[in-house]
């Protein structure tokens, strides 16, 4: 998918050049603007990563990010920067029920988050009282808005993308090189053959929907520290359709066993350049939808295409 | 009547099969015989139409030169192939199998009466014992196998393809399908018939083609198939001494796995035997005698009611296959690709996963240097033939595959070894090989449990042989009791093994 990302990225510059007569893409702002755009999807697309390799899907996301994000506002009102652990604590909480109900219960994954999606949009109201609850002196706040220096004078990165790389290069510290990440791919690609194995399949289940709902509790700090605020009703809509999204244009198999989080990455800023570009084009709303919804399709043909002869993917 | 001329296949460079010619007449049951990547089934793929050949290969049917581009086509000129992972629909109810992707209907809409009735005439032709409204779902391999069959017969079909039909069959199962197998060549059908079980071919086939290394090697007549002969012909050297039994372990005086009264109130019943160090248990019985089942019961992968499993002289109860393990229990499971392997997994990590604990650091971190070290060298262990331990598992050959599953129990360094069906779709070559590592693994001091339905394996390298039959274990046969005619009795539970022949 990288070279779909490298000539999206040359086919807008060249768009931008033709409209304005200057090249509005590839700016030193422009670039920092998208990587913040990109920062939420990627961090909930990792998780979204672990849950579809090993079969399974997280609907919840976007709800349990909005009740996270409710939940950091309220406390840091009170508490300052402990609103960061309770969101934290509120996703991770949240994406362990998900995974008790569908590795003790047996249940299929995609109802149970399917509940869990409407039921924490309803906490999510409920917690804020629905309303919007804001903090005009939220002390996480440069999070979301600052950037921290790498090399003086020279680069600093937004603070959004640094938390999304970070959590890109653990997701993929997991994956590639510990136990539990051999074990997401052995459970994704064969759960029978895995029990058999000796490997407790259900704690792998519960474990990956823990780690989904924490990033998920992650991407809720990251929304409420760019806003000051949260909206229980409003925030996250859709967002884990957009994880989805990510993560199958990342090339990992929607059955399980098969994919990376590089991928994810990639996914993810596919659809973040594909928004940027659309609005600096000055494309209005109703099309961008459009656009991305057969972007997204095509990009995912195109591949299919490619790996064509590979039995499952 | 079939003719396939200079049949040429390149997969990505290398050349499947090389210039080979096959002649089908018919009313004849033509037996298509080699070791696993001899080609058989690359070119059962191209008359299939499920593959096209290079460009020179021909394909002549009724004097009248055909091409065959697709599965309709080859439907189109009778051509039907029963394949080893059998294609069918288990959703579905048998007459609906039957017709897929030829139902009766009129502007869509299903007629199931008259796809029943047909069905119903199929089916009542080969003597099946079931309707056309059954699900497939509730039926038996070997009588789903009959379902496939009903839908050649129902297509009309003139050449039947059967590639290896009966390694999921009991005796009696194989012994019905062999009657059919005369009653259809009797009504003129022509069956391409692959196996690697020669006491088929030589009660069955009319003429034998060996293949190998994806070209021809040669056809034998009727009369003058012997065993030796073709055996030399697949694997181009003699095979002498086929089934290894060299072990001779002084037995521990106190068994390794002792199990008794051991049940599952459903399809085990009542099951005492005990299992030393050193010795290689046969269990023999039919398909559905509950076999795997009390395999299951012993590894924990499924719950026993009633009776107790003793180790080492420690009554355990196992709630779960990683407690077995943790204990020291292997189980080789009977479907590989099923409940094996991790098919999109590399056979490095397919290998190690079960005990992938010891090369970790701290924190559950990998120490990849160390679990590649550990599979390269059971990779030589077992002389698993593969370019790189990276490879995809999904790529190797059947016997190759079973050695990477028997590499990943043995790295756990198991006490108790259960075997299910270890050589099942397996060429000869591997299947050699496999019995050597049974037999030293024996040696080692490890108590093996094997379960086959091939007889002259299990009389060939078990020490004892426990015959199973509905669940119970029906007797215990040693030394030169162990015959085939005994084990068939028991299994059966007919006193005269010859009476089984009469079925049909």
């Amino acid at each position: 998918m990288l070279p779909v990302l490298v000539i999206l990225c040359g086919l807008i510059q060249a768009a931008t050049i033709y409209v304005d007569g200057e090249g509005r893409f590839i700016t030193a702002q422009n670039i920092s603007i998208v990587a913040q755009q990109a920062a939420i999807n990627t961090v909930l697309g990792a998780g979204m990563t672990l849950v579809i390799l090993t079969g399974g899907i997280d609907l919840s996301v976007g709800s349990v990010l909005a009740a996270s994000a409710v939940s950091a506002v309220l406390v840091s009102q009170v508490y300052g920067a402990l609103g960061v652990v309770a969101a934290l604590a509120i996703g991770l909480g949240l994406g362990l029920l998900n995974g008790a109900l569908i590795s003790s219960m047996r249940l299929p994954p995609f109802i149970v988050t399917l509940g869990s999606m409407t039921a924490v949009r309803g906490i999510a109201r409920l917690l804020g009282s629905d309303t919007t609850v804001s903090n005009p002196e939220l002390p996480f706040a440069f999070l979301g808005n600052g950037s921290a220096t790498v090399v003086p004078g020279l680069l600093s990165v937004p603070w959004l993308a640094l938390i999304a790389g970070s959590v890109i290069l653990a997701c993929w510290f997991v994956l590639r090189r510990t136990i539990f990440g051999v074990r997401i791919y052995a459970v994704g690609g064969n759960a029978e053959a895995a029990r058999l194995a000796g490997i407790n399949v259900g704690a792998i289940l519960l474990l990956v929907y823990g780690i989904s709902g924490l990033l998920a509790g992650l991407g809720g700090v990251m929304s409420a520290a760019q806003l000051y605020s949260a909206n229980g009703l409003q925030l996250g809509q859709s967002y884990e359709l957009d994880a989805i999204a990510a993560v199958i244009l990342g090339g990992t198999s929607f059955v399980g066993g098969i994919g990376s989080i590089w991928g994810t990455l990639i996914g993810a800023l596919i659809i973040a350049v594909l928004s940027n570009g659309l609005i600096l084009l000055g494309v209005s709303d109703i099309w961008q939808l459009i656009v991305k919804g057969l972007v997204i399709i095509g990009a995912v043909a195109l591949d299919r295409y490619r790996l064509r002869g590979n039995p499952r993917t | 009547m079939l003719e396939m001329r200079r049949i040429s296949k390149t997969f990505a460079g290398t050349k499947a099969l090389r210039g080979v010619d096959l002649a089908i007449y018919p009313g004849e049951v033509h037996a298509l015989m080699g070791e696993n990547g001899a080609g058989k089934s690359t070119l059962m793929k191209i008359l299939a139409g499920a593959c096209s050949a290079d460009p020179g290969g021909e394909i002549w049917m009724d004097g009248e030169r055909i091409e065959i581009s697709s599965p309709l086509a080859a439907r189109r000129h009778g051509i039907a192939i029963i394949y080893q992972e059998l294609s069918l629909a288990p959703n579905l109810s048998v007459a609906e199998n039957i017709h897929l992707g030829q139902e009766i209907g009129r502007a869509g809409i299903l007629d199931r009466a008259t796809m029943d009735r047909a069905a119903e005439a199929a089916l009542r032709r080969l003597g099946a014992d079931f309707g056309p409204r059954t699900s497939l779902a509730t039926l038996s391999v070997a009588e789903r196998q009959l379902v496939e069959i009903a839908r050649a017969v129902h297509a009309r079909s003139r050449i039947l393809v059967m590639d290896e039909p009966t390694t999921a069959l009991s005796s009696r199962e194989t012994d019905y399908l062999f009657a059919l197998i005369r009653e259809l060549r009797a009504g003129g059908l022509a069956i391409i018939y692959i196996s690697h079980r020669m006491a088929e071919v030589y009660e069955l086939a009319d003429r034998v083609t060996v293949l190998r290394d994806g070209t021809y090697v040669g056809s034998v007549q009727r009369g003058q198939i012997d065993p030796d002969t073709i055996v030399r012909m697949m694997v181009g050297r003699e095979l002498s001494a086929f089934y290894k039994h060299e072990h001779r372990a002084r037995l521990a005086d106190t068994p390794t796995l002792e199990v008794r009264a051991l049940g599952d109130s459903r399809r085990v019943h009542d099951c005492s035997f005990a299992i030393r160090a050193g010795e290689v248990l046969g269990l023999a019985g039919m398909v559905g005698a509950g076999r795997t089942e009390l395999a299951r019961l012993l590894f924990g992968a499924a719950g026993h009611k009633s009776g107790d499993i003793i180790l080492e002289g420690i009554t355990r109860h196992f709630h779960q296959p990683r407690e077995a393990i943790a204990a020291g229990v292997a189980y080789l499971t009977e479907d590989r690709k099923i409940d094996g392997l991790f098919l999109d997994m590399a056979v490095a990590d397919n290998i190690i996963l079960c005990t992938i604990e010891n090369d970790a650091r701290f924190g559950g971190i990998l120490d990849r240097a160390r679990g590649r070290q550990r599979a390269v060298a059971a990779i030589r262990a077992l002389a698993i033939r593969v370019a790189s331990p990276t490879v995809g598992v999904g790529l190797l050959s059947g016997g190759n595959q079973q050695k990477v599953l028997l590499s990943r129990l043995l790295e756990a360094h198991p006490k108790v070894l259960i075997l299910d069906e270890p050589t099942r779709g397996v060429d000869i070559g591997a299947k050699f090989e496999i019995y050597r590592i049974i037999d030293q693994l024996a040696g080692a001091g490890v108590a093996i449990l094997l379960i086959s339905s091939e007889l002259a394996e299990i009389i060939g390298i078990a020490d004892r042989v426990l015959v199973m039959r509905e669940g119970r274990i029906a007797g215990e046969l040693t030394g030169s009791e162990m015959n085939q005619e005994n084990i068939v009795a028991l299994a059966t539970g007919s006193q005269a093994s010859g009476a089984r022949r009469a079925i049909l």
